[in-house]
């Protein structure tokens, strides 16, 4: 089953002891606050867990893949999320114990 | 070719103060014990095998890398290094458009 936002409040409600409306204010403000930092530009580091981090790519030719017709996809920027050491080594403790 | 763009970063601790300013009803402790907590909830989420799924933002899952044979740089040795999962994150529709909305650089100074 897939962790939500509602999981995580009621972490906070139940290991916290904050009620429920403020954990779930706090969850969604965690997260507006990452995207926010992104949106104007800045990398987001967050030591233990991992790095989210924006590049900007320029335009490129590509292909609709359906139809084959050729269309260039446009200069943009992007997000992308640089796993840090302590969670990689615990997920790949568990790959470990799976495929053993 | 890819291009790193930004050059200033918000630490952990920048968003800790950052959420406390706007939450001040609630002490600096607990929103620091809060963070620390739902990053922790995701990491071990992660570690389980299990995906994470935050609408508006992302997702994060695990990607399969399959065994491969890789060789000491040192000795020219072959070692067979065996399967593993990395964490792996998707941005989510609004992330992709937010970040993607400023992307154009700005022609007055800030």
């Amino acid at each position: 089953m897939a962790l939500t936002k509602a999981d995580m409040a009621e972490m906070l409600f139940e290991e916290l002891g904050l009620n429920k409306r403020e954990a779930k204010e706090l969850v969604e403000l965690f997260f507006e606050e990452i995207r926010a930092a992104l949106e104007d530009g800045n990398d987001v580091k967050l030591s233990g867990f991992g790095n989210f981090i924006l590049r900007t790519k320029n335009e490129r030719p590509g292909r609709n893949p359906k139809t084959g017709e050729e269309i260039p996809i446009t200069a943009r920027r992007v997000v992308t999320f640089r796993p840090g050491q302590k969670l990689k080594a615990r997920v790949e403790a568990y790959a470990g114990s799976e495929h053993q | 070719m890819n291009k790193i763009t930004s050059r200033i970063t918000m630490t952990k601790s920048e968003l800790i103060d950052s959420l406390a300013k706007k939450q001040s009803h609630l002490a600096c402790k607990d929103v620091e014990l809060a963070v620390k907590g739902l990053l922790e909830r995701m990491s071990q989420c992660l570690s389980n095998g299990d995906r994470i799924e935050i609408r508006g933002f992302g997702s994060f899952s695990l990607h399969f890398r399959p065994p491969r044979t890789g060789r000491n740089p040192k000795t020219g040795t072959s070692v067979v290094l065996r399967g593993k999962y990395v964490p792996h994150f998707k941005p989510g529709k609004e992330l992709r458009e937010r970040v993607n909305q400023h992307a154009a650089p700005s022609e007055s100074p800030v």
